[in-house]
């Protein structure tokens, strides 16, 4: 973060002109090719973007029938989105809602979770805390999805298949975030400042809520962003977790629509699946929108040593 | 935290990885060992009628388009039983949903819709009731030779049919007629129309094929191969056999020609394909009609109806499709179940099944005046039931699919997939799906040799 107050220091029109040499640090050359480089990237993720866009102004007709990314013959967003939320009794709202709570009750907790811990493991030194780094590495190198399916057997034999547990307890732990938080907690909080804290007589569990808890915002609000995309997206557990269509959440019950085009007795439904899938990444979007000035601080914490 | 990008694309990539292999596992868990789990009551005719008088919940899974309106007429006709319909997923979801809850001892429907192809993957192991014990066995005259087959595995009587899918051959009118092609009555006029055909206009195909298991395995049926057969814990697989090598001997042609479109079935691409003329033609179930109806609008008008094309000019045709009705072993009232089952695809469930446009199985209602009569104004007032319920009895006998059948499809597009993608021969990706296949049959404890 030195570096960002550093910047703004400098005065903002710098020398035009002469005076500073034009590979000084402070004023990188531009490169015409890492720029090219950049548009090229800048495309490549703006046109999926602009066709999901476009097509969802489609109606399953104008899909099959009009060029990719332009309009069709017939401007049908309002009618494809009022479609899409009445399809099979609205339930793509039952969906969205089931997502929601997954994401609330799940990356929120998760997220809680690895505050609490990371902040523990950094700050006390107790026994046994190098065995659960340890621990913690392993877990961070196998991803939630190889456990998916030991998950299933064993949530099998506890009974709670095909109920929102089986969604939110999984989403509950996030080696990756705790990882994070400890690595965050390690730096963020000064020993000096739990010290004068204790000093003045204040409990454990009121320093993690008024003093730690403040510092950390940064890095908690990372954490939540990812376990919230991560949850948001889920798609192999509660594929593999649920078989009732009112408990699945939006990407378990969007495939099931697209997969609606396969086979006897198909019925295509391209167009809502399309408006779905859009109104599905809209939430996502105005998340980072709003999140993002914290996201931004929290990825840089840490690359710079204070 | 630099790294973080690094790791959640290294994540990904394990993830996807992970996914791979989960899924092989999750197939991995079928047909190995016997789960039933339950007790088995002892079944009746007569427990199938007093289950009904008695009442009571069961629940049925099904994608069918029609299951809705049937569950509706059903519990009308019996108030006293609840279904509960649930739409656990399309194919391969809906399969494996049901084999984790097989493997798991519960959660599995007390009905489940299968189809014939994945049958034998369900009813070997002991997973699904012998309906014989009902006395269902009794109905036989009731359905099509071809499809009371294949609601058999090994001895027992695992469902009733609901739909059938006997080949016919669906061409585009319009198409054939502005270049001059007329209806291939042989598969070598077949050849010959699509070699005229995409000479006249690179961009049109008589057909598309991209490597497809199910057209596959058909296609060799019609020709008269018996590549597998299953004989309790002994499989035998021989993608060598005469009625193989006869159907290769034509789609190599068609293959290693670039004479069919490399467009995969049931995505956008071929809903417009078959709408505009890029598709000419189609080998396929006689359910097409109505997905075509609800889906391909353009080609109102355009699309007609023919006898499957023969090697000998003799009539002969495979079944492509099709599903039936099963009761679970996990379900705590089979009675009610078969019942169920019974009404759905023996007495009250087939009129609605007819209405949402579906192809039946059963003989009375391929012999019924007003649908074999009926003309279709899609097809240009051709009365194309004249057609597909001919088809229905020209259906080549002795057919049946592997007890693994599900995974061979998984990696059909692996094995005979690539020999598509380079197009070449066909008998490469066959040798190496049958070598695959072997060793996987042998893995799940088959005696598998081929």
């Amino acid at each position: 973060m030195s570096t960002t107050t550093l910047l703004r220091s400098r005065p903002s029109r710098p020398l035009k002109g002469g005076g500073v040499s034009r590979t000084s640090p402070l004023k990188p050359r531009r490169s015409r090719l890492l720029t090219g480089m950049m548009l090229l990237y800048l495309v490549y993720t703006l046109v999926p973007l602009l066709w999901l866009l476009l097509s969802a102004t489609k109606t399953q007709d104008d899909l099959l029938s009009s060029p990719g990314l332009w309009f069709g013959k017939t401007f049908a967003l309002f009618s494809n989105i009022q479609d899409t939320l009445t399809y099979d009794d609205g339930i793509f709202l039952r969906w969205l809602g089931n997502t929601l709570l997954y994401v609330v009750v799940g990356a929120g907790g998760a997220t809680l979770l690895a505050t609490a811990a990371g902040y523990g493991l950094a700050k006390y030194k107790f026994a046994g805390r190098r065995a659960v780094f340890a621990v913690l590495l392993g877990a961070v190198a196998v991803p939630g999805t190889a456990l998916a399916v030991p998950t299933f057997l064993m949530f099998s034999n506890l009974g709670l298949t095909n109920t929102v547990w089986a969604i939110i307890i999984p989403s509950l732990v996030s080696p990756f975030g705790l990882y994070l938080m400890w690595v965050y907690a390690s730096d963020a909080i000064p020993h000096d400042l739990l010290e004068a804290a204790r000093i003045d007589g204040a409990g454990e569990i009121r320093i993690f809520f008024t003093v730690a808890l403040r510092l950390l915002v940064p890095g908690v609000v990372t954490v939540l962003l990812f376990a919230v995309v991560a949850t948001w997206n889920n798609y192999f557990l509660p594929l593999i977790m649920l078989s009732k269509p009112n408990l699945y959440p939006l990407t378990v019950g969007l495939t099931q629509w697209s997969n609606q085009a396969t086979g006897v007795g198909a019925r295509p439904i391209y167009n809502l699946v399309i408006t779905g899938s859009l109104l599905t990444i809209v939430p996502l979007v105005i998340a980072f929108l709003f999140l993002q000035r914290f996201w931004q601080s929290g990825l840089s914490a840490g690359s710079v040593k204070q | 935290m630099k790294t973080s990008h690094r790791r959640s694309v290294r994540r990904l990539v394990l993830a996807t990885a992970a996914v791979t292999a989960a899924t092989v596992l999750l197939a991995a868990c079928g047909g190995s060992d016997d789960s039933g789990g339950s007790a088995q009551p002892q079944g009746s005719p007569d427990a199938v009628n007093a289950a009904l008088e008695k009442g009571g919940t069961i629940t049925y899974w099904s994608w069918t388009p029609s299951a809705e309106a049937q569950v509706a007429a059903f519990q009308k006709e019996y108030p006293n039983v609840k279904v509960n319909l649930v739409n656990a997923g399309t194919g391969n979801d809906h399969y494996t949903k049901l084999q984790n809850a097989i493997k798991a001892g519960s959660g599995a429907p007390d009905v489940a819709q299968i189809e014939y192809q994945a049958l034998p993957q369900f009813a070997l192991p002991g997973s699904l009731v012998d309906l014989r014990e009902y006395g269902f066995n009794t109905y036989e005259s009731a359905y099509t030779a071809s499809t009371w087959t294949a609601v058999h595995a090994g001895d027992g009587l695992y469902g009733l049919p609901q739909d059938s899918g006997p080949m016919a051959l669906f061409y585009n009118k319009e198409v054939f007629d502005k270049y001059g092609i007329t209806v291939p009555k042989t598969w070598d006029e077949y050849v010959a129309a699509g070699k005229k055909l995409h000479a006249a206009d690179p961009k049109k195909y008589i057909t598309n094929d991209s490597g497809d298991a199910g057209f596959t395995t058909s296609m060799i049926w019609q020709a008269g191969g018996k590549p597998f057969s299953t004989d309790g814990k002994n499989v035998s697989i021989n993608l060598q056999d005469d009625g193989t090598k006869k159907w290769t001997g034509v789609w190599d042609q068609l293959v290693t020609g670039g004479l069919v479109g490399n467009i995969p079935g049931w995505t956008d691409e071929w809903f417009k394909a078959l709408g505009d003329g890029t598709i000419a033609s189609l080998p396929t179930g006689a359910w097409m009609p109505g997905v075509m109806e609800a889906s391909v609008k353009a080609g109102a008008g355009k699309w007609r109806v023919a006898p499957m094309p023969t090697y000998d000019g003799q009539p002969a045709t495979a079944e492509n499709g099709g599903s039936t009705q099963s009761v679970l072993k996990q379900s705590a009232n089979p009675a009610l179940a078969a019942a169920f089952v019974k009404w759905l695809n023996h007495d009250g469930g087939v009129k609605p099944f007819l209405a949402s446009g579906g192809f039946p199985s059963t003989t009375a209602d391929l012999k019924d005046a007003t649908f074999v009569d009926k003309p279709s104004a899609y097809f240009g007032g051709q009365q194309i039931n004249q057609v597909l319920t001919g088809s229905a009895d020209s259906v080549v006998k002795g057919w049946s699919y592997l007890p693994f059948q599900l995974y061979a499809n998984t990696i059909f597009g692996d094995t005979v997939g690539k020999s598509y993608q380079a197009k070449s021969e066909l008998n490469t990706g066959l040798k190496a799906w049958q070598d695959a296949l072997v060793t996987y049959g042998n893995q799940q404890g088959f005696q598998t040799n081929g």
